[in-house]
């Protein structure tokens, strides 16, 4: 609990923020002090993004006040953010990406300065993380990547970071660091530095999580210590029915192989099958080489042998000039065309039933599929591939931003899908997700580890084949 | 939406600005020879532009530089395998578009075999082709058959036959590109040509697709243009180097790719034979010309890439 003693950070009163008749944030009175972590939870589209550029001086307010209390602005009063969608420049090393946040750093052997500055940052959240700081920051994986995000958003810079805002910093990270980024954030707020901590991973909320503010719509719903707060109780005030996990996967039947690779991946029909490891260690690269090797870019059949779902959503999915609806229906225009023509009528009925079917938050399919938010996005990308009738889906990380909510839905959809024969591949970074699977692939240094089936998959015998052939090589 | 905000009303406010002006001068007089000079020539402009506009759309670094070759190559062995002989104009069209689509072809496998970026590829292809049409051509000059000039040169219901085959060009292709299943495909790997390629298109058959269909367009326009102008000429080509681009780029194409703009082609190409027009109807030198119709394009593509919106 915060020390009434101590002056806030950042107050907000009554902020709103409104894009044309869109209430992204609809009045929201926050005070965020020092030592306090604040967990941010609410559904995709209800205001998370839209506050924390408010709070960072990213955006201003329609309405309401904004008030810093350590400078006059956002930068001077030591407030960070650190967003989900990656922002580093790829063309420049880590080192130079500090330095476009830390106007300080200039003249001679600056970048000798920069280096040392990222390095011990890194050093301080990621003990061994064994990252270059002279590398460009497209050779880095997209876990390293975010690995240095965070470095460079508590980096000393300027003026002392005091508030750091981390909108899904875990998403792309596995389990080891997750929890040292976790327990930095411990560390930090009780040298007296506030976060403000945005995931849809219910454990981590409540492992580091001082306080708990709930969004709904542009609203705060709820805000309370985070000891008040149950895990059911959390979701509920989300104000989402969450179908009772079926954590009782009934032994369902499963057809013929169809699918075998070289290094050993295989799935039977109406199977579903998780890819898992650390985060890296090949997975992506095995399912896309699996897809890119049955389909081809020469032929086009009606129905796809296989359809792809992209965790990537910027590099393999989103297409930004068109609308949700030609987003949607891309992978199926083939089915039931005539003349080579796309038969308008059949696509709008399937974007609107879709848009029912998996809950896209917009009021008409046809606006721009940029102006739907992260976890929608990825809702339009799961439409068009279950629009298909494709009989195996490949998924690279799917669920990257996804609320806990719609993740729900989409276990329901994948489940009914395999059990009327239709075959699921599914990397993930979550454990929980792969436990849910009929077989699990563990993958080590770019080949599979260990193959796991019915009992045999739990969290514990996964972390062992992530790591067990390593005294061994 | 309003039409302000439309990618092509540029390009065609530019060109009825232009006519205005040079009307202006001559207090109305030669308003209709004008306009028919300016469909006429701006319906070969049109023509290589719409094709180039196809790979443009493909997005960033695809460009068809052998435009100028092909014309001038497919022109010159269509001329010859005609000799002036009366009924052979259609054999001559057949000639002139293999003569495109096999240009197409060795583009579309120096592109895709040896991996050479489209701008290298095309441009090294153009010498070849232009050393074929000297090699072919040996200084002759072969008139067209006499029907198919006076169809090149002819008029239906008021407009040059040119530019009806213009026009027919760019309903087809608005339709592709509007209605059909390949547009979406090219619409679609112009944007992201991964993300295209893992939504199940098949991205290298779109490619090879629209580097044919630029070549034949290309072979077509060559073909009409010589037997418009009495003969093929080796330098026939050279001027729609440039212009095939700047069409694209004034019609509201856009440069990155993923959109695709056929009206704006249109408009663009009359501008572009109206600029000039316009500056030799004020008497300006080759150098003020010059000058002048570069900074108008470049005030031009900006006005239309500020107003633009992405939808």
């Amino acid at each position: 609990m915060p020390d009434p003693g101590i002056a806030p950070i950042v107050t907000l009163t009554d902020a709103a923020k409104h894009f044309g008749a869109v209430r992204a944030l609809d009045g929201v009175s926050l005070t965020i002090s020092p030592g306090e972590c604040l967990g941010l939870v609410g559904h995709n589209g209800a205001g998370k993004s839209t506050l924390v550029n408010v709070v960072n001086g990213g955006l201003a307010p329609s309405g309401g006040e904004v008030t810093f209390h350590g400078g006059t602005d956002a930068l001077g009063a030591g407030v960070r953010s650190v967003f989900q969608e990656l922002s580093l420049c790829p063309n420049l090393t880590a080192a130079e990406n500090l330095r476009i946040a830390h106007g300080g750093l200039k003249g001679p052997g600056w970048r000798r300065r920069a280096r040392a500055e990222i390095r011990e940052s890194l050093d301080t959240v990621f003990p061994g993380h064994g990252i270059d700081p002279g590398a460009e920051v497209d050779r880095l994986s997209i876990a390293e990547r975010q690995m240095v995000e965070i470095a460079i958003g508590f980096a000393p810079r300027d003026t002392p970071a005091r508030l750091v805002i981390l909108d899904e910093p875990t998403s792309s990270l596995d389990a080891g660091i997750a929890d040292q980024l976790l327990d930095h954030i411990a560390r930090f707020c009780a040298g007296g530095g506030a976060v403000v901590f945005i995931t849809h991973m219910m454990g981590e909320i409540f492992r580091v999580a001082t306080r708990i503010i709930v969004l709904k719509d542009g609203r705060v719903v709820a805000d309370h210590g985070a000891s008040d707060f149950t895990r059911t109780g959390l979701v509920d005030a989300m104000g989402h029915v969450a179908a009772e996990d079926a954590a009782e996967l009934s032994e369902r039947r499963t057809g013929d192989e169809i699918v075998r690779t070289e290094d050993g991946l295989a799935a039977c029909e109406g199977e579903i099958v998780g890819l898992s490891g650390l985060a890296g260690h090949g997975q992506a690269e095995a399912l896309a080489r699996l897809y890119l090797g049955e389909t081809s870019a020469w032929r086009s059949r009606a129905v796809p042998p296989m359809v792809f779902v992209a965790g990537d959503r910027g590099r393999d999915g989103l297409l930004p000039l068109w609308s949700i609806l030609r987003n949607m229906s891309i992978s199926i225009l083939r089915q039931g065309a005539r003349w080579g023509l796309v038969d308008r009528a059949a696509e709008a009925k399937i974007g609107d039933e879709w848009k029912r079917r998996i809950g896209i938050r917009t009021d008409d399919v046809t606006n721009p599929i940029m102006s739907l938010s992260g976890g929608n996005q990825q809702k339009v990308l799961f439409a068009r591939a279950l629009a298909s009738e494709a009989r195996v889906v490949v998924m690279d990380d799917p669920m990257r931003g996804v609320d806990v909510g719609t993740k729900q839905d989409v276990y329901a959809m994948i489940r009914a899908e395999a059990a009327s024969g239709r075959t699921f591949l599914w990397y993930s970074t979550e454990t929980e997700e792969v436990c849910q699977c009929d077989r699990v692939f563990v993958y080590r240094a770019g080949r599979i580890s260990a193959e796991l089936t019915g009992a045999d998959i739990t969290e514990e015998r996964i972390l062992e084949a992530s790591f067990e052939m390593q005294e061994a090589s | 939406m309003s039409v302000l905000s439309k990618p092509w009303i540029w390009a065609w406010l530019a060109a009825l600005v232009t006519f205005a002006a040079t009307i202006g001068l001559t207090s109305g007089r030669g308003t209709g020879e004008l306009a028919y000079a300016a469909l006429s020539f701006g319906a070969f402009a049109a023509i290589v532009g719409m094709g180039q506009m196809l790979v443009i759309t493909l997005g960033p670094g695809n460009v068809d530089l052998s435009i100028p070759a092909v014309m001038t190559l497919s022109a010159t062995l269509a001329l010859k395998a005609m000799g002036s002989e009366p009924g052979t104009a259609l054999m001559g069209l057949g000639v002139a578009l293999a003569v495109g689509i096999g240009a197409g072809i060795a583009n579309y496998a120096l592109i895709f075999l040896l991996r050479l970026p489209p701008i290298i590829a095309t441009l090294a292809a153009s010498l070849v082709y232009q050393s074929l049409a000297i090699w072919s051509n040996r200084g002759l000059r072969i008139r067209p058959p006499e029907g198919l000039a006076d169809f090149a040169t002819g008029r239906m219901l008021g407009l040059p036959n040119v530019a009806w085959v213009g026009l027919v060009i760019a309903v087809v292709l608005w339709a592709v590109l509007e209605r059909s299943i390949w547009g979406r495909w090219l619409l679609a790997s112009g944007q992201n040509m991964r993300a295209a390629r893992l939504a199940g298109i098949p991205v290298e058959l779109v490619r090879a697709t629209t580097y044919l269909v630029v070549a034949a367009l290309a072979g077509l326009a060559g073909y009409l243009l010589a037997s418009f102008s009495g003969g093929a000429a080796l330098n026939m080509g050279a001027e729609y180097l440039l212009t095939s681009i700047a069409v694209v780029v004034i019609g509201g194409t856009s440069i990155a790719g993923g959109y695709s703009n056929v009206p704006g082609v249109w408009g663009a190409a009359l501008f572009m034979f109206l600029v000039v027009s316009m500056l030799n109807s004020y008497g300006a030198g080759a150098g003020v010309r010059s000058v002048l119709t570069g900074a108008i394009i470049i005030g031009i593509v900006i006005a239309a890439s500020t107003r633009r919106l992405r939808t």
